[in-house]
């Protein structure tokens, strides 16, 4: 793991990837602290730390296109199941180096806040709080773009899908409110989504009966309690993209609650993407 | 070392390898033969723990590969048809990493890279980025990286491919100096190359193993019959007179080369060399001369022809993008 670990490592740092996504990191935060507390005169940094999130959604694709793409596309691949280490170890050590990557350019900015401080009323733990739900954001955005990335051969395709799940992610929860909030509107939602979950099944299994079985058990289900009392239905979407949203987790922390709840589930999104990271590797061995 | 017991793949509904059983012993040099998607790569893929099988069992060095997969790849080396290398890197940094993921301790780390290096003659490239290395040099880099940690066995797909020849010769070389030391396996669809280099054979084809044997031993039971050609001023009738004194000889093809008769022999394999004496005898007796008078090369090469394509025609087409 640790080979593996320091290899990406040197290879995102000769090359430009961790530079590029450092400048993207700095500028960001930079941006919005001008923004926010030397302009505005805001005396809360989780404000500039909340807009530049907003900058992951392309920074989370630049560093993790490469990750796994690249490797198939090289045929590198083969090299890493020939050696005398397990899959999982090379999926931990590519995470742990796009993470080190992403957490450098963080050092730096954890300085803000304590410059910040000399000049006003800055309350630091609430800073440092969302300094810390900034990290769990980024982590948990990145396994996300590892996964896409060990779905596809081609570094442009990881970054295009990266990119719109990123996107997808930030904007789900506002989106759904507009249009879907509705016991029918929701309904509807749920059907595809349970589509695409079984065609997501079905590329990741090969299997088409399990893929065919578990979509349609779901469906049937929804379509059965929506019969039943479809005002369970009653902006019943919203709520779980709400659940499911990293972002919203994140503003809990620019909110200035620190909730060990929340820490868990950006572990859990974590430690899920890199088992299916895990999982979309080890298929190709039993195509 | 090496033991495949009954090996069977599918990919979907394509069987690309057929119950492929054979072993191999510590120390031999062994070559797979076969033409382009007859489940060379995909064999060796399996045995090297990239690819699973459908059925079937690879033991390497006592270690099953699917059951303690950690433990076997430890014992080995692998090239894999295209030569997976990290272009971006210099060849001194990929073999480190290399080094790392095979466990090599710390300290002997960069010994070792030096080793492998001097080894397979890339020391003077080692500081260049492998992107600008020549296909010889990249596949040498492929070689060094399999060398690592000194493993038992070595794989190597197709090698030889894509060099230009003096470059073939030069890896030609340097894998019959690692059979020294290591066991090795090496796959090309090209027997003659198989031959040079190899003291067993592994023929395949269409997925199923053809023959199995060593290399002398395969060039014999291949060529039942011995050829002999010869080349003398007498004229036809006078050869064949003469060829009627001798016994043994079962059939002569006649043919005109450069004003002489070329006659091409078939006769019985042990009575070979005595046969060639007689011939110069009989033809100096009736005061005609022998110009040559010569054994013939078994001509493996058509023989491989032969035998992979008597092979029963299946109804599946071959799929070459099966291959991994």
């Amino acid at each position: 793991m640790t080979a593996v670990f320091r290899h990406e490592l040197r290879m995102m740092f000769s090359s430009l990837t961790a530079y590029v996504y450092g400048m993207f990191s700095l500028l960001a935060v930079a941006i919005y602290m001008m923004y926010y507390n030397l302009s505005v005169g805001y005396a809360n940094f989780e404000y500039a730390l909340a807009g530049a999130s907003f900058a992951l959604l392309i920074m989370i694709p630049i560093i993790t296109m490469r990750i796994i793409a690249e490797e198939k596309k090289q045929k590198t691949d083969q090299l890493l199941y020939s050696l005398p280490i397990s899959t999982t170890q090379v999926v931990v050590g590519k995470f742990l180096a796009v993470f080190m990557t992403s957490v450098i350019p963080l050092v730096i900015v954890s300085v803000y806040p304590i410059i910040l401080k000399n000049y006003g009323n800055l309350y630091l733990p609430t800073a440092f709080g969302a300094m810390f739900g900034y990290i769990m954001l980024t982590a948990a955005l990145l396994s996300i773009g590892i996964f896409i990335s060990s779905i596809t051969e081609s570094q442009p395709m990881a970054a295009g899908i990266c990119f719109a799940a990123m996107v997808l992610n930030y904007y789900m929860v506002t989106l759904a409110e507009y249009a879907l909030s509705s016991a029918y509107g929701s309904f509807v939602a749920l059907l595809v989504i349970e589509v695409l979950l079984a065609l997501l099944v079905r590329h990741m299994t090969g299997n088409d009966l399990l893929a065919e079985g578990l979509g349609g058990v779901a469906m049937v289900a929804t379509v059965a309690a929506y019969i039943y009392n479809s005002d369970w239905f009653e902006g019943l979407f919203p709520a779980i993209l709400e659940k499911l949203s990293v972002y919203e987790r994140f503003y809990e922390f620019v909110d200035g609650v620190f909730d060990y709840t929340h820490v868990v589930y950006f572990i859990s999104v974590i430690v899920f993407f890199l088992f299916l990271t895990v999982q979309s590797l080890e298929k190709r061995r039993y195509n | 070392m090496i033991e495949v017991n009954n090996l069977t793949k599918f990919y979907g509904d394509h069987k690309a390898v057929d119950n492929i059983s054979f072993s191999v012993k510590d120390g031999t040099v062994c070559g797979f033969c076969g033409p382009n998607g007859a489940g060379k790569s995909t064999t060796m893929n399996i045995m090297t723990g990239c690819l699973s099988a459908t059925s079937g069992t690879v033991t390497i060095g006592g270690y099953d590969i699917f059951e303690h997969p950690m433990e076997a790849k430890k014992l080995i080396g692998y090239l894999p048809e295209q030569p997976p290398l990290y272009l971006e890197e210099t060849p001194r940094e990929y073999l480190r990493f290399i080094a790392e993921a095979k466990k090599v301790p710390r300290e002997r780390l960069a010994d070792e890279v030096e080793r492998v290096m001097k080894e397979t003659q890339i020391s003077d490239v080692a500081d260049r980025l492998i992107k600008n290395l020549s296909k010889g040099y990249k596949q040498r880099v492929g070689i060094a990286q399999t060398l690592l940690g000194s493993p038992k066995v070595i794989i190597l797909d197709e090698p030889t491919v894509g060099l230009d020849p003096i470059q073939v010769v030069e890896i030609r070389d340097l894998i019959k100096n690692l059979g020294k030391r290591h066991t090795v396996i090496l796959s090309s669809h090209i027997l003659s190359e198989v031959q040079q280099m190899c003291d067993e054979i592994i023929i395949i084809a269409k997925g199923r193993l053809i023959a199995y044997d060593t290399t002398d031993n395969l060039e014999k039971q291949l060529q039942p019959k011995v050829m002999l050609e010869i080349q003398t001023d007498a004229t036809k009738e006078e050869s064949e007179g003469v060829l009627g004194q001798i016994e043994g000889i079962e059939n002569a093809e006649y043919s005109e080369e450069d004003g002489l008769l070329k006659v091409l022999i078939t006769t019985v394999p042990d009575r070979e060399l005595e046969i060639r004496k007689l011939l110069s005898r009989k033809f100096a007796a009736i005061d005609r001369a022998v110009l040559k008078n010569d054994k013939v090369k078994a001509n493996l090469e058509e023989i491989f022809i032969e035998l992979t394509h008597a092979e029963p025609e299946t109804h599946e087409e071959k799929r070459e993008g099966d291959e991994p």
